[in-house]
């Protein structure tokens, strides 16, 4: 938990704070000091055009960050909406809405991706866009679960017979009760929706080579791993790993809180 | 089970024309058009005219529902239309590619639920012990890592540096004829990946499973008949705490297909997920919506097998209830 805390926030500073410190440019090619090993003056070694891969890490991190936070909210935003609208109206609507929920759902994510980014050719918003489309399916199933227990509850009977709109229900009671659960989602799906940018990017179906997320350094790495470099592949990579571990621990403390008893559920 | 396998089937059909229907919906919407993607760059010194009757030619000056429905009625009868980047019949692209992917898919599924019992049975044998905490944290890290990240680090590895395995492809380029042994060592890292992607999920269900299963009484009870710790563990928490995992067996397909679509692309697999990279990359609508048909259709027959398995290992479910 604390180590969680502690990643996140090093991560956070690091993407906020380096761009604007670092004088040198990332993309500033030094090709006297290509594909130079790990070394103190360079911890991560240099790519095959001689730019620092530590620092082109930090920027792929903050890329492929701002897609995945602008993409789970996206996708919350949606879920939410449809969860909540299925939950509370109930009948005939509900199960309309959670049969389209189904049959989106079994369209493979990548897949669905894919072919979402190859018919509006890649780019930022494309994938922003195609990641947001496929994971807003949980959201929406776990806020619906959540709005059909809670309809049970006595204090939406009181304000219902104290004449309160179903409107207005929903929002004053329905929807700040959901909330924790939807914020919750929303933390698990970032780092969701980073491996997705990354996948796509990496098939060169994501974002342009020059706005560099991780994907891309894997894929651009791909030429000196063949010659041999490894450290080019390597650290994008863990890169991913550490903040998926990182937001995966977090909101693990986080679920612990808003729902004891089911703690011994594995969070995937 | 006949009767439920049936009516799944039944269930099954109107996901599929959904579905179907969605992809032509979603081309209409976008910016692709298929006129330009047939005449290639030919279609830029051309006149509004040639390109209007080849629009005409095309059919695609109807809208996109007539459109899905002409397509709809030919797949039916076998017909999927033409793959312009394979300049082959669709069907004959998907028919020549789906047996590799799904020897890929198959070996790889074995691999993954036979270590990842074993794995998991190791550490819920002893909760907290150094096994269990070793075999838990590399799942956590496993189950974050990108898998063409693991798949490009597995070439480094075992094909460079070690030099033991090949780095991809179907068989060595000096071989003209693709004979079984040849085969057989290109599968070993590409499986061996693919296996390794969906081994930590496996094995974090088996463990909990098995976890549960030994805090309850029907272990107790074998304990206190005096059974011995293997029959204890294999013939009781196994059996009870495998149950629910076996279920989610089938419902793992769509993650299998996405590990197979990177795996494929990083060792050139010739195989249908391969393909439909190919497929996306050069905008090839024919082939992207049969392989994304081809895709659901594969998830609602995982969902089907996760049903019937279901029924068919837990005595308490009755196939005339589902």
């Amino acid at each position: 938990m604390r180590v969680s805390v502690a990643l996140v926030g090093g991560i956070v500073l690091a993407v906020l704070l380096v761009p604007p410190l670092v004088q040198l440019d990332q993309q500033a090619v030094d090709l006297g000091a290509k594909l130079l090993p790990p070394s103190w003056s360079h911890p991560f070694g240099t790519d095959d055009l001689g730019r620092d891969l530590l620092l082109r890490c930090i920027y792929g991190l903050r890329v492929s960050l701002l897609v995945g936070v602008a993409a789970a909210l996206t996708a919350t935003v949606i879920g939410t909406a449809v969860g909540a609208t299925a939950g509370a109206l109930g009948g005939w609507v509900d199960r309309g809405v959670m049969r389209v929920v189904d049959t989106v759902a079994s369209v493979p994510h990548l897949l669905l991706g894919i072919f979402i980014v190859a018919m509006f050719r890649p780019g930022l918003w494309p994938v922003v866009v195609s990641v947001a489309l496929t994971h807003w399916l949980s959201t929406a199933r776990i806020v619906r679960a959540e709005v059909l227990s809670l309809r049970s509850h006595p204090y939406i009977d009181a304000a219902v017979s104290g004449g309160a709109s179903r409107w207005r229900v929903a929002v004053r009671h329905l929807l700040p009760a959901v909330l924790p659960q939807a914020a919750l989602a929303a933390a698990l799906m970032v780092p969701h929706a980073m491996w997705h940018e990354s996948a796509l990017s990496f098939l060169g179906l994501g974002l342009p080579t020059h706005m560099a997320s991780l994907g891309n350094l894997i894929q651009d790495a791909r030429g000196s791993l063949l010659a041999g470099q490894w450290w080019p592949t390597l650290f994008p990579g863990l890169f991913i790993i550490v903040p998926t571990l990182a937001i995966a621990g977090l909101a693990g403390a986080w679920r612990e809180r808003i729902n004891p008893r089911r703690r011994s559920e594995l969070m995937l | 089970m006949a009767r439920l396998a049936g009516r799944r089937l039944l269930f099954a059909a109107p996901v599929l024309l959904v579905v179907t229907f969605g992809v032509f919906a979603i081309a209409a919407a976008s910016p692709f058009d298929p006129v330009k993607a047939y005449a290639g760059t030919a279609a830029l010194g051309a006149d509004t005219e040639t390109l209007e009757r080849l629009r005409e030619n095309l059919g695609v000056d109807q809208p996109f529902t007539s459109r899905w429905w002409h397509w709809l009625t030919s797949a039916l009868g076998g017909d999927l239309g033409q793959s312009s980047v394979m300049r082959q019949p669709v069907s004959q692209v998907i028919g020549e590619r789906l047996v590799w992917s799904s020897l890929l898919c198959a070996v790889a599924f074995v691999v993954a639920v036979l270590t990842g019992t074993v794995l998991g049975v190791l550490a819920a044998r002893r909760p907290g012990s150094v096994v269990d905490r070793v075999v838990t944290s590399l799942a956590y890290s496993l189950e974050a890592a990108p898998v063409f990240w693991l798949a490009l680090l597995a070439v480094w590895l075992f094909a460079l540096q070690l030099g033991v395995l090949p780095a991809g492809g179907l068989t060595d380029t000096a071989s003209e004829r693709v004979t079984p042994s040849q085969v057989a060592s290109h599968l070993v890292l590409p499986a061996g990946v693919l296996a390794v992607s969906q081994l930590p999920w496996f094995t974090l269900y088996v463990r909990q499973g098995v976890g549960d299963a030994l805090a309850e009484d029907p272990v107790r009870g074998a304990r206190a008949r005096g059974l011995s710790e293997r029959t204890v563990l294999l013939g009781h928490a196994l059996r009870s705490g495998l149950l629910p995992v076996l279920t989610l067996v089938g419902s793992r397909v769509p993650e299998l297909i996405t590990g197979a679509l990177l795996v494929e692309s990083v060792f050139s697999w010739p195989g249908i997920a391969a393909a439909t990279v190919e497929a996306a990359t050069a905008v090839d609508f024919p082939l992207l919506a049969a392989l994304t048909t081809l895709a659901t259709a594969a998830v609602l027959v995982g969902n089907l097998f996760a049903d019937l398995l279901y029924g068919l290992f837990d005595p308490r479910v009755k196939f005339s209830d589902m």
